[in-house]
């Protein structure tokens, strides 16, 4: 066992090798310089520098999320750290697989508030799905293989690895990543058989089924959506889909009925609320989706799949819990479905699709087209003209554009639709489709913007620059932040608080100050064009529209109200917000 | 809305590592619930294992929560709620420090004997106490001791075990 012992930076470099990663996100500094030594002598890893850590956090979660594959960051001790924090808690709110190594001030100087030393282990606690401390550079491939194996095994999410700088100059032993089971985390992957027999035999008898898909079939990987497309097909019932989940199944399928929850479709909404039989697969009832827990889908038995325990009858207690992968479990169903030769009642079936059909007719999301100025819904569904077909990967960054861009868009695949979903981070979009684009260097990948959340990574310009990675931003300018606007319209008095972006960039002189293109279309008959041309630019390109100041973002279910209480739209009745919903988020 | 709440002792299996109580009390404290009490203490020098006892309180919902977020802490061998899984016994222990001299101090050595309290510590004017049992038993102790000249208590928490010869 006399093998050459290689320094921590080596080990680290050559685990990251072992794991088959390809490229690393990050930001150097004093504490990570031995592991930036390292990077400097091969030629294996592509390093690339972001230029704020979050920006780091967000790529590689746009990496993992198109690509099914971990993103892996690299982060100096004390700022560099506590800035990846928010990418962190982002990763572990949307379950995605991001391993973040952090460096620490040397072992002997932790706890004597060294300069750039922070409690990196202590602050990204809870923000993890794990994290370790290398305290002995002997450990210390052993932790890299660890923290692979559970950011992705199980439900996914970041796992934070803090690196002391002597644990970097110091040697020790490598071993690779094969060895035998983690010794305590032991995900449950295959569903339990009674259950599935159980869940299939409900399904048979139902009346009003509706499948309610999530993030998880995603996570899953692309075997569980073709699960999922057959299955849904195979028993002729509806489908609706979480913000994460959309792209699992396609948009355009007859079958689907749109995003369901706050600013889901009517259709999706009231389907939820009247099935009998809901089959969640791989989402979390989480409040967005679900509105007034006391009023939700009263009237149906649930079954729920998810690899976490915890998620289920967290918020919603289910009739028939199966825990496992969905793909494992969807495999299962299906199999029992086709060999009992189960089929749904064709009568009480076609009588669901008739009132589905009603519900359709309302078209929730028709618009009045904008006169002289540009609607977000208009750019946006000439945006999905010209991506049609073309395999394109979109971001947005958070708020009104974010759900305009996921009512309008229609999604074929899975991992093309990058969003933050659970912890809703503004930021997110830029950095990611820089993450996305790294990973698919030939494919459009477009970032869906609002001005104000483009300006909270807006120095990743920078990164796409260097890089030159052919990021396509389409800006939708209102010069608001349109969604706390459009709060303030239903629960404020429209009080505009701080809502309205003063002192906004010229962000044609941004863009030439960072070196990359820009379009600008401030009426409705220039929108194609500058969609056509942003498609057209080979380099970054920041593509800015002047949208509607007033435009609100409907059908919506304000908080704390029941899926059958939505506002459709701007001249409806629209019921008066409860003081108890008021004092939600 | 208000549902009864439960108590609930559950026993924990974690790796003795760095940090692990912290992952417990973080949960506890960043989703909301309740600690009662809490114990830990290495219990396999081999497998460097400890096994923590909880008690909690919480609406049967909450409860299961909890047991299913323990559950997935990467470093947690195994989860047992002991008040569902069965007959179980709970005890613990507390050192009680009683000064006073007098007829005072022979009634609280009086009802040290009725409780099986032993004298571990004695001075001219004051006793310490060890008593083990139940938190109920050990409440009314210290309940009588008060009047008597109570000073300072010390109690270890909750540790509880199911009966049979089963591991948890």
């Amino acid at each position: 066992m006399a093998s050459a012992e290689l320094t921590g930076a080596e080990i680290v470099l050559k685990s990251l090798v072992d794991q088959g990663v390809k490229v690393v996100f990050g930001y150097p500094g004093g504490a990570v310089l031995p592991i930036y030594d390292a990077f400097f002598e091969q030629n294996k890893i592509k390093h690339i520098l972001v230029r704020h850590e979050q920006g780091a956090v967000h790529a590689a979660e746009g990496y993992a999320r198109s690509t099914g594959k971990p993103g892996v960051v690299l982060v100096t001790s004390g700022p560099g750290a506590t800035n990846a924090v928010t990418g962190l808690t982002d990763a572990l709110m949307d379950s995605i697989p991001v391993i973040c190594l952090t460096g620490q001030v040397p072992s002997h100087l932790i706890g004597t508030d060294a300069f750039q030393e922070a409690d990196t282990i202590g602050i990204t606690r809870p923000c993890t799905k794990h994290n370790y401390l290398v305290k002995d550079t002997q450990d210390l491939a052993k932790i890299m293989h660890d923290a692979f194996y559970v950011a992705t095994n199980g439900r996914p999410g970041p796992v934070v690895v803090d690196l002391p700088k002597d644990v970097m100059i110091n040697t020790g032993p490598y071993v690779g990543p094969k060895r035998a089971q983690h010794s305590s985390y032991k995900p449950q992957v295959k569903g339990n058989l009674s259950s599935i027999k159980e869940a299939v035999e409900l399904i048979a008898s139902a009346k009003k089924p509706l499948f309610y898909s999530g993030g998880g079939v995603v996570n899953s990987g692309p075997g569980a959506s073709t699960l999922l497309r057959e299955f849904v097909r195979q028993t002729g019932a509806p489908i609706t889909s979480t913000l994460m989940g959309l792209g699992a199944f396609p948009s355009t399928d007859e079958s689907f009925l749109g995003m369901v929850g706050m600013h889901g479709n009517y259709e999706a909404n009231l389907a939820m609320s009247e099935c009998d039989v809901m089959i969640c697969v791989g989402a979390r009832f989480d409040d967005r989706v679900t509105g007034r827990l006391d009023a939700f889908a009263q009237k149906s038995k649930k079954i729920h799949i998810d690899i976490d325990p915890s998620s289920i009858n967290k918020n919603v207690p289910v009739d028939i819990p199966i825990v496992g992968d969905v793909g494992h479990v969807l495999e299962d169903m299906l199999k029992v479905w086709k060999s009992t030769a189960r089929k749904l009642d064709k009568k009480a079936n076609a009588s669901w699709w008739a009132t589905i059909a009603k519900w359709r007719e309302r078209d929730c999301l028709k618009y009045l087209p904008g006169k002289d100025i540009a609607k977000p819904q208009y750019v946006l569904e000439t945006l999905q003209k010209a991506v049609d077909g073309k395999d394109a990967y979109v971001t947005t960054d958070v708020g009104q554009h974010q759900m305009w861009a996921a009512q309008y868009l229609k999604f074929q695949d899975p991992n093309r639709w990058l969003t933050s979903g659970g912890l809703g981070t503004m930021g997110y979009g830029l950095p990611a489709a820089i993450g996305a684009q790294v990973a698919h260097p030939k494919s459009p990948v477009i970032c869906v913007t609002g001005e104000s959340s483009f300006m909270m990574n807006i120095q990743e310009l920078s990164t796409a620059v260097q890089y030159r990675l052919p990021v396509k931003i389409l800006l939708l300018n209102n010069r608001y932040m349109g969604m706390v606007r459009q709060w303030q319209e239903l629960l404020h008095g429209n009080r505009y608080s701080e809502s309205y972006m003063e002192s906004l960039p010229d962000f044609a002189k941004v863009a030439d100050a960072f070196g990359l293109e820009s379009l600008f279309a401030d009426h409705p008959d220039q929108v194609e064009n500058l969609i056509a041309d942003m498609m057209a630019c080979e380099g970054p390109v920041i593509a800015e529209v002047m949208i509607d100041q007033k435009e609100n973002c409907f059908p919506m279910i304000p908080s704390g109200a029941a899926h059958y209480e939505m506002i459709l739209g701007p001249n409806g009745d629209q019921p008066a917000v409860s003081a108890k919903g008021a004092a939600l988020v | 809305m208000d549902k009864m709440t439960e108590r609930h002792t559950i026993g924990v299996l974690v790796d003795n590592e760095a940090g692990v109580l912290a992952r417990v009390v973080g949960l506890f404290s960043g989703r909301g619930y309740n600690i009662d009490s809490l114990t830990v203490a290495e219990v396999d020098q081999n497998d460097h294992q400890s096994r923590i006892t909880i008690v909690t309180t919480g609406t049967p919902q909450v409860i299961e929560q909890i047991k299913a977020q323990l559950g997935r802490l990467v470093p947690i061998h195994g989860v047992t709620d002991l008040t569902v899984e069965g007959p179980h016994v709970e005890r613990e222990m507390a050192l009680i420090k009683v000064a006073g001299g007098g007829e005072t101090r022979v009634e609280s050595l009086r009802i040290a004997d009725i409780f099986r309290a032993r004298v571990v510590d004695s001075t001219i004017n004051s006793f310490v106490f060890e008593i083990t049992g139940s938190t109920d038993k050990i409440n009314s102790f210290v309940g009588l001791m008060r009047p008597l000249g109570l000073v300072d208590v010390s109690r270890t928490g909750v540790v509880a075990i199911s009966r049979g010869d089963k591991p948890m």
